[in-house]
């Protein structure tokens, strides 16, 4: 029981941040602090969708070895790459992999586990045969063989990634390399440009507010708004 | 060519115009461009409708990328109706807004207005045309977005309107994210986002995954549409909104977020699922706590605008009611009565904006004595009570006769003549609120001397033709019946799985 609790402890973190956004949003008086309630909620739903889309030990879904050496290099491990040395240049790649892999072996079979909870009801399978994309657009349940595979395993199969990588057989590698699932990354892409455009217009509201009425204080605001509707009764 | 991307154009039109809108100076021109682009945009969505009820559901697929993979817009005859409705809406509030806005809003902000109308115009058609279930998202926070913006620009005329509009942002967020999560927990069950395909997928299939995805989404929706309890946000930004703003929300945005809850419902989850019988329960004691206390409410109220909101409030009741049937009848009923209300509204909110414009106050008090000042509008206002209220040859008649007879025909938890009784309890709600209106336009004398300025005439004619729109529909039912009829059929064939996906 324990053990099932802990091991999906993403999920907890994904209700807690949740749960503290949403109790920030209802409790606190001060609108810019209700602002950073919200932003903290939308935040959990992200961070929900990525464990929706990660596959233990899959990569980015970016086709290793499509791309020529040198510059380009650096955009793919992007923002895993810095604290893993930046100046490897080549290995940056397998740097990243195997930092997503340390997160994998601690996550567990999570994400396979859950999917395949769902599929206890019925029919999971039937999507399979429609989604042909070997990246699999549904992710989970495609997976579920690589789920028991050790760590070491799965670094020496990016390994052996690296090694058409200089030679540049793309397409062979592709169906080779695990793929995180790319679709939660690009829905959640935009969710955030979302949230972005609304904590964008709630601050200017809050601004606008600040300029009329001289407070960003709930109760203040309050205050003010029943003096205009008692003068307005009484008028 | 065109006939191909009929599904697509409404939703592009006035996106692509809202930019351009922009660029225009702040005088009259924005305004009639945008009206333009929403005569446009209604003309297509027509011939849309037309096309679906002569050969069926139209799809498109966006970029060429087949469903399921590729994002579709399909429209059957439900999102057709919808989409006619919202398009024509725009069409005649955004004429009206050009002189409207004149006083309500800073001038430097009036192409702003404009384009910012253009974008939830174009969000809210989006929410109706898209077969993909996270567009229905996008679409739903473009159209929000720009609500809180146009909700905000009240705040010349009073500063609530910006606190109103806080709230309502902070609502909308919370049900905007809680649809994705909703969606987010369908996927991982899934691992698809077309909504034929989800509808495919979750044959079959009943757990707490899928439940707490219901949950999730219909929480979401409740709270866009203005369930009760969920209701906090409208009455406020209905109140302080710009009058042709809420003439066009109380006319589209909660009837569009209805419409995304059908589609969820028996698209989406379909009568398979073990879940519904409960939400429905729901959906049966909400609509009929928000049907007494929305109108109850609104009785008590001295703003008139502030009146009708809640009178919205009561009215989302009805239809959440009939919807709860799960009866080609109820559903039926419920478009009927989306369609119905949503002209009703706007025929109200139409003719307390020129209230507003003339004598400057949307307080009952300005309303003293219309009937001697402003006859028309007066006219208009009564004859808008009329159909809020059900009188027979008004649209309210034919929506709350069409909801009456829909339960009696439908089993229900509890008894139909106790609903019945119900329906016809809470509709002297709102005779008491719309009475008491009436009896201060007719009965009162003008308070003091006040200068009433005339009503232009592009206000005028947007407001006696809803009005007019509000009569004819009471008195010519049929063509409206049989189409909400024909389309209920085939959303509820597509719940009960015999529809087909593709």
């Amino acid at each position: 029981m324990l053990e099932f609790a802990l091991e999906r402890y993403n999920y907890w973190i994904v209700i807690a941040l949740m749960m503290i956004g949403l109790y920030i949003v209802f409790s606190r008086g001060n609108l810019v602090k209700t602002l950073i309630g919200l932003n903290l909620f939308q935040t959990s739903v992200f961070i929900f969708y990525i464990t929706v889309g990660k596959v233990v030990g899959g990569t980015a879904p970016i086709l290793v070895g499509g791309h020529s050496e040198g510059g380009h290099g650096d955009d793919h491990s992007g923002g895993h790459g810095d604290e893993h040395g930046a100046s490897h240049g080549e290995t940056h790649h397998e740097a990243a992999l195997s930092a997503e892999d340390a997160v994998a072996a601690a996550q567990g079979d999570l994400v396979n586990e859950l999917s395949s909870e769902t599929a206890g009801g019925g029919s999971l399978t039937g999507h399979e045969s429609l989604h042909t994309n070997p990246d699999g657009t549904a992710g989970n349940s495609l997976f579920t063989g690589s789920a028991g595979e050790d760590i070491p395993d799965l670094i020496t199969r990016s390994g052996a990634a690296e090694v058409p990588h200089t030679e540049g057989h793309g397409a062979e590698v592709a169906l080779d390399t695990l793929y995180s699932n790319p679709l939660p990354h690009v829905l959640i892409l935009t969710a955030i440009v979302v949230g972005v455009a609304t904590t964008a217009v709630g601050l200017s509201l809050a601004v606008r507010i600040r300029e009329a009425y001289g407070t960003v204080e709930e109760d203040d605001l309050e205050a003010i708004d029943n003096k205009t509707v008692l003068a307005e009764a009484t008028a | 060519m065109l006939i191909d991307d009929l599904p697509v154009l409404p939703v592009l039109l006035p996106l692509i115009a809202a930019p351009i809108c922009l660029l225009l100076p702040n005088n009259r021109l924005p305004g009639i461009f945008a009206s333009f682009v929403s005569g446009l945009a209604a003309i297509l969505s027509a011939m849309l409708l037309a096309q679906v009820a002569g050969s069926g559901p139209a799809d498109y697929d966006l970029g060429g990328w087949a469903a399921p993979l590729g994002i579709v817009y399909r429209v059957d005859m439900v999102g057709a109706l919808v989409m006619t409705l919202v398009a024509s809406m725009a069409a005649v509030t955004l004429p009206y807004a050009i002189k409207s806005i004149e006083q309500e809003i800073t001038k430097s902000q009036t192409s702003a207005f404009f384009a910012t109308f253009l974008i939830c115009f174009s969000g809210l058609i989006g929410v109706v045309a898209t077969g993909d279930a996270f567009n229905v998202f996008v679409f739903l926070e473009i159209s929000s977005l720009s609500t809180y913006t146009l909700v905000a620009m009240g705040a010349k005329r009073d500063r609530r309107a910006l606190t109103a509009a806080f709230t309502y942002l902070v609502l909308g967020t919370i049900g905007a994210t809680f649809f994705v999560i909703g969606l987010g927990l369908l996927y991982q069950a899934t691992g698809t986002l077309n909504m034929l395909d989800i509808h495919e997928q979750l044959v079959g299939q009943d757990n707490r995954v899928i439940r707490a995805a219901f949950a999730f989404i219909f929480t979401g929706f409740a709270l866009k549409l203005a369930m009760f309890p969920l209701h906090q946000w409208l009455p406020n930004a209905y109140t302080f909104a710009p009058s042709s703003v809420t003439a066009f929300l109380a006319s589209t945005a909660t009837k569009v977020a209805i419409y995304s809850m059908l589609r969820f419902l028996f698209t989406v989850f379909g009568f398979q699922f073990g879940f519904m019988d409960v939400a429905f329960a729901f959906f049966l004691v909400l609509g009929m706590l928000g049907m007494f206390v929305g109108s109850l409410i609104a009785v008590f109220r001295d703003n008139v605008k502030m009146i009708f909101a809640y009178s919205s409030v009561a009215q989302i009741g009805y239809m959440l009611l009939a919807l709860s049937f799960a009866t080609p009848e109820g559903v039926a009923a419920a478009l009927v009565y989306i369609v119905n209300h949503a002209v009703t509204k706007a025929a109200l909110f139409m003719a307390i904006g020129a209230v507003v414009y003339s004598i400057g106050s949307p307080r009952i008090s300005a309303f003293r004595g219309l009937a001697k000042r402003m006859p028309v509008t007066a006219g208009a206002l009564i004859v808008g009570g009329l159909a809020l209220v059900g009188v027979p040859m008004t649209a309210g008649f034919i929506s709350k006769w069409l909801l009456i007879r829909a339960a009696f025909e439908a089993t229900l938890p509890i008894s139909s003549l106790f609903l019945v009784l119900f329906i016809v309890s809470t509709t002297l709600l709102a005779v008491a609120y719309v009475g008491r209106l009436v009896w201060e336009m007719t009965l009162q004398e003008p308070e003091g001397q006040v200068e009433v300025k005339p009503v232009p005439m592009s206000m005028m004619i947007p407001m006696l033709l809803v009005t007019f729109l509000t009569f004819y529909l009471g008195v010519n039912a049929d063509g409206l019946v049989n189409l909400a009829e024909a389309a209920a059929q085939e959303l509820l064939n597509t719940g009960l799985g015999t529809g087909g996906a593709f």
